[in-house]
């Protein structure tokens, strides 16, 4: 690379990265102040570039039509957000922890169909901004006009955040709410207003950003997702709260980014390099190294203990054995009643089930929540997969032994995660998880690339649909149960005291890292052994097994089912899939359905579903004695 | 008189003639379809329409075997998991006869690998990879569309003939791209033994960074650009190239991009001049692209996208299969579609028995743009099996069974 050539391509980066920042730091400031992991921001984003494109094609392609419509845009997504704060999180604050999760995915799901409903399937291609189209030339170079202002508007957008945050009373609230948001509503202070406003103000900057993007990007389904985890890694990055910080994150990755492009391919050593093809997992890999040096991101603090809004934990209670007998008998007798399918879905819902407890146990008793747990679910799959294909092991043997390596990858990454703790540690899982899933999309001669791998069938004794089904309920079903009696021995119990009071834990004399680290291996491979169940009923495995989808539908399963109690996630792995199953099969617009499900179950089982018909139990007993 | 007995008997002749008389015989034939229809919506929504059309057409002609058909679709959610399920739940549940469809490399190939296991004929539709007739094909598994290679092949004689000696090559990161360039690589280095590659860009499909890999191409200094962009993707890179002065003096060569479904969302600034592949529906004017071109627009009040004509043609394909089989039984219908030859709105298609690849044409021309919109001009028509390696060749690379 010449100088002029760095030049430009440092002014690329910083142009990516305002937009970046704008949406990273809606994100930052509503987590920051209501705690919620937002996934419906990313839709808002994917909004702000739609509503931009249509207000522009109302108002005119002429400067003023292009800025009002980007500013109005930006405050009607602001509207949406504050649509989405009140008819659904503001009625579930008290509910467990993440549990809003479930319905800001519901809303991403929801939105996606009403964008392909009112906007079509087709890319929107706005206008270039007007007055800004041409280029301007620097060091014998050509950059858009437009990329400069961009690159203006970050500071600018930052400054007047920096401004809005310490010099009103509105962000002293906000920074007050931030550090203890108990203590700001034991001072008298309106939560509900001060978390409207915050999630106006958050949404605004999502709108924005997107709106702000039309001359460089079209308006597509594909956005939403596509800016969201890039988002996420900005403000962890950055570190939860930190405007400057994630400010400070968007450029290093932006800047990252085009520097990857810019060096292109490269041989070192007689080693060809491809850096441009490392844009797939750069921001992941930054984050990874950040949060091992520095726990709390680059300028974040420690997090203030945070007295919990929902109610304490309560504890689990041992299912009994009789109830779990007559379930077994049941499921054991299915396939001789039901029809091929139900016996194929089984099968699925078992080796969902299995995952689903594994990220159960890991982000309910043991207190470390996982984004990446699709991961050992993946690379399970992929190890029966190679164990099969590479080295010509028996089917037996490779779906015995790949739990062995996704455990073995569970020791590595869980030694650096149990170091983090919250989001911070939920990130740093995502992180691998990512690296992971770009080792193997990239690595065509050994994992098959973006293709995945077939022809990965069960032996012939097993190749039967019923006969498989009993070796995953076998399998999937012995997990569960290991899982679930762990819970109950003294290691489970250590987990939930350094869950409930780390500090106490400590000082009893629990080793609790230790301990986190081995229910990290322990929770890894058998997420592995459901990984390497699943892809033999498959025949095929993929990329996808390892993906953020992946891990959110594993997620979605446990929050469905009530993360608060034991058998909630197995319950909400059979429903999310039994109903998505369904759902798609019979209606056009399945994903807003399939939103709108979710978000009835949200509203009416703040408890999950599990937890939500126990209370109706105990309150039907209470109500007859 | 009414009485009971006489009520139970006239139902039962009735519940009789209804399982065993003539309409029994009508019940229609089910062939099952499966397509990443929420995630590909741009392509998949216009091949859904051109479903229905051969559905309805074939239906008002009496059907084949004398029966009607039905295509029962599904959303495999643009997952191989998924798919395999969806394959089995239509061949278990809704007893379709065999299967159809796909877009993904990776979701084509997994029912591909799933219909060998469970001995059904699949006619893949959409996926381009050439590892589904290839490296990894099957005896049940056919494929209609002109692959990446072919497509890459049909590019080749232009780029040929440009002598240009510095190539820069940008394509998604994913099979679709990789194989593309590939096969871009060989072809042309074969024909034009002192060719450079001076860069080369694989960004992530869908989120291209278009300002800096238009940079680092322009850097390059490259004489011509090879690309497999599409989608937003491209529109990114065709706006970004531009005002960057990318192309100027550069020949483009871009896979795919005279396709309505890409070519249309970029309006007046469709990039003058590039080679491309694609689908001029409004210039056509064969009997048989004219004859769909009327009934799709009488049916639709909109012009046919590629994905109507793949959607129609593999319909017609299984129609056809069907008819020369003359029964469906897996065997015979696995025989009937290996050589089957039949009518698309492109021309007479051959499904080879030598790779069960279908000799599907595509249209190869130059992007010009008029009352402000993109179209392809100096458009010829190549003929798939002219586009297809040697038949020794492709036996090196079909695993034998």
């Amino acid at each position: 690379m010449t100088f002029a050539s760095i030049i430009i391509q440092l002014l690329n980066g910083l142009a990516a990265a305002s937009s970046l920042f704008l949406v990273s730091a809606g994100l930052s400031l509503i987590f920051g102040v209501t705690r919620i992991v937002n996934f419906a921001h990313g839709s808002l984003y994917m909004l702000g570039l739609y509503g931009a494109y249509s207000l522009i094609e109302a108002l005119g392609r002429t400067p003023f039509g292009f800025w009002s419509a980007v500013i109005l845009a930006a405050l009607a997504v602001g509207l949406v957000g504050i649509a989405i704060e009140v008819l659904v999180l503001r009625r579930i604050y008290r509910a467990p922890e993440l549990f809003q999760l479930l319905a800001t995915f519901a809303v991403v799901l929801v939105i996606k169909d009403i964008a392909l409903f009112t906007w079509g399937a087709e890319d929107l291609v706005g206008p270039r901004a007007p007055g800004l189209s041409m280029a301007v030339e620097i060091l014998g170079k050509r950059i858009p006009a437009y990329d400069l202002l961009l690159i203006a508007i970050g500071p600018v957008v930052l400054g007047v955040m920096w401004l809005l945050l310490t010099r009103t009373r509105w962000g002293a609230l906000v920074r007050a709410a931030t550090q203890d948001r108990e203590m700001v509503g034991a001072l008298g202070v309106d939560q509900a207003k001060l978390f409207t406003s915050v999630f106006f103000v958050g949404s605004v900057l999502a709108g924005l950003g997107g709106a702000l993007q039309i001359p460089r990007e079209p308006a597509n389904l594909e956005l939403d997702l596509a800016i969201i985890a890039d988002a996420f890694v900005i403000t962890v990055v950055g570190g939860l709260g930190s405007i400057t910080g994630a400010f400070l994150a968007a450029v290093i990755i932006g800047v990252a980014k085009a520097f990857c492009i810019g060096i292109g391919t490269v041989t070192w050593f007689g080693f060809e390099i491809s850096f441009s093809k490392l844009t797939l997992v750069v921001e992941f890999l930054i984050m990874a190294v950040v949060l091992v040096a520095r726990p709390y991101g680059l300028l974040g603090k420690p997090q203030a203990v945070q007295r919990i809004a929902a109610d304490p934990v309560p504890p689990l209670t041992a299912p009994s054995w009789k109830i779990a007998l007559v379930w077994v008998v049941l499921l054991l007798g299915v396939p001789l009643v039901a029809d091929r399918y139900i016996t194929i879905m089984l099968t699925d819902i078992v080796c969902f089930a299995l995952f689903a407890v594994s990220l159960h146990f890991i982000m309910g008793p043991a207190g470390m929540v996982s984004f990446g747990h699709a991961a050992y679910f993946g690379l399970g799959a992929y190890a029966g997969g190679l164990l099969l294909k590479r080295a010509g092991l028996p089917m037996e043997a490779a779906l015995l032994l790949a739990p062995l390596c996704a455990g073995a990858f569970a020791v590595v990454y869980g030694w650096f995660c149990v170091r983090l703790s919250g989001v911070y540690l939920a990130m740093l899982t995502l992180a691998f998880a990512q690296i992971s899933w770009s080792i193997v999309f990239q690595w065509d001669s050994f994992t098959g690339g973006s293709n995945g791998l077939f022809g990965i069938w069960p032996s012939a004794w097993l190749a039967g649909k019923t006969t498989y089904y009993y070796l995953a309920l076998a399998c999937c079903g012995t997990g569960i149960a290991l899982l679930w009696r762990v819970l109950f021995s003294p290691f489970g119990a250590a987990l939930r005291a350094g869950r409930d009071s780390p500090l106490r834990a400590e000082a009893i004399g629990i080793d609790l890292r230790g301990f986190q680290w081995a229910a990290f291996v322990l929770v890894g491979a058998l997420a592995g052994l459901a990984g390497s169940v699943y892809a033999f009923s498959k025949g095929s495995i993929s990329p996808s097994t390892i993906s953020i989808g992946q891990s959110t539908d594993g997620l979605i399963m446990v929050l469905l089912g009530g993360v608060e109690t034991l058998t909630g996630p197995v319950v909400g792995a059979a429903v999310y899939t039994w109903v998505r199953d369904a759902v798609a099969r019979h209606t056009e617009f399945w994903r807003a359905v399939m939103g709108g499900i979710i978000l009835l179950i949200v509203l009416l089982f703040p408890q999950g579903l599990v937890g939500g018909l126990k209370a109706l139990f105990l309150r039907w007993k209470e109500a007859r004695a | 008189m009414l009485t009971r007995n006489n009520l139970l008997a006239g139902t039962a002749a009735l519940v009789a003639l209804a399982l065993f008389g003539p309409a029994g015989a009508q019940t229609p034939i089910k062939i099952g379809e499966l397509n990443s229809y929420k995630v590909f919506p741009a392509f998949l929504e216009p091949y859904k329409k051109g479903i229905e059309l051969a559905v309805e057409e074939v239906n008002a002609a009496g059907g084949v075997l004398g029966r009607k058909i039905e295509v029962i679709s599904r959303d495999d959610n643009g997952n191989p998991g998924d798919a395999v399920r969806v394959a089995e739940e239509l061949l278990s549940r809704e007893q379709v006869s065999f299967l159809i469809g796909t877009f993904p490399s990776n979701v084509g190939l997994a029912v591909a690998d799933f219909a060998k296991q469970r001995k059904v004929l699949f006619i893949a539709a959409e996926p381009l990879t050439d590892k589904i007739v290839w490296d990894s094909g099957n005896a049940y598994t056919f494929r209609l569309r002109t692959s990446t290679y072919m497509q890459t092949a049909m590019l080749i004689p232009d780029a040929v003939k440009l002598k240009k000696k510095r190539w820069a090559i940008v394509y998604p990161n994913y099979e679709y791209g990789q194989s593309a360039t590939a096969a871009f690589k060989k072809l042309l280095k074969e024909k034009q033994p002192d060719v450079e590659f001076v860069a080369e860009q694989a960004p992530p499909l869908g989120k291209i960074d278009a300002g800096a890999v238009a940079q680092a191409l322009a850097d390059a200094k490259p004489d011509a650009i090879f690309s497999s962009l599409f989608g937003a993707d491209l529109a990114k890179f065709v706006r970004e190239g531009q005002t960057r002065g990318l192309f100027k003096g550069v020949e483009v060569f871009n896979l795919l991009a005279g396709e309505p479904e890409y070519l249309d969302p970029l309006k007046e600034e469709a990039p003058e001049g590039w080679y491309v592949t694609g689908y001029p529906w409004s210039e056509i004017k064969t009997p048989e692209h004219t004859k769909f071109l009327t009934a799709y627009q009488t049916k639709f009040k909109d012009y046919p996208r590629l994905g109507s004509v793949v959607g129609y043609a593999t319909v017609m394909s299984a129609v056809e299969t069907i008819k020369k089989a003359g029964s469906l039984d897996q065997d015979k219908l696995i025989a009937a579609a290996s050589g089957l030859k039949l009518m698309t709105p492109f021309g007479m298609v051959e499904y080879r028995s030598i790779d069960h690849q279908s000799t599907m044409g595509a249209y190869v021309g130059r992007i010009a743009v008029k009352d402000g919109k993109g179209y392809m001009k100096d458009w010829r028509f190549v003929d798939g099996k002219d586009a297809l390696p040697s038949d020794a060749e492709v036996l090196k690379m079909r695993p034998k069974n």
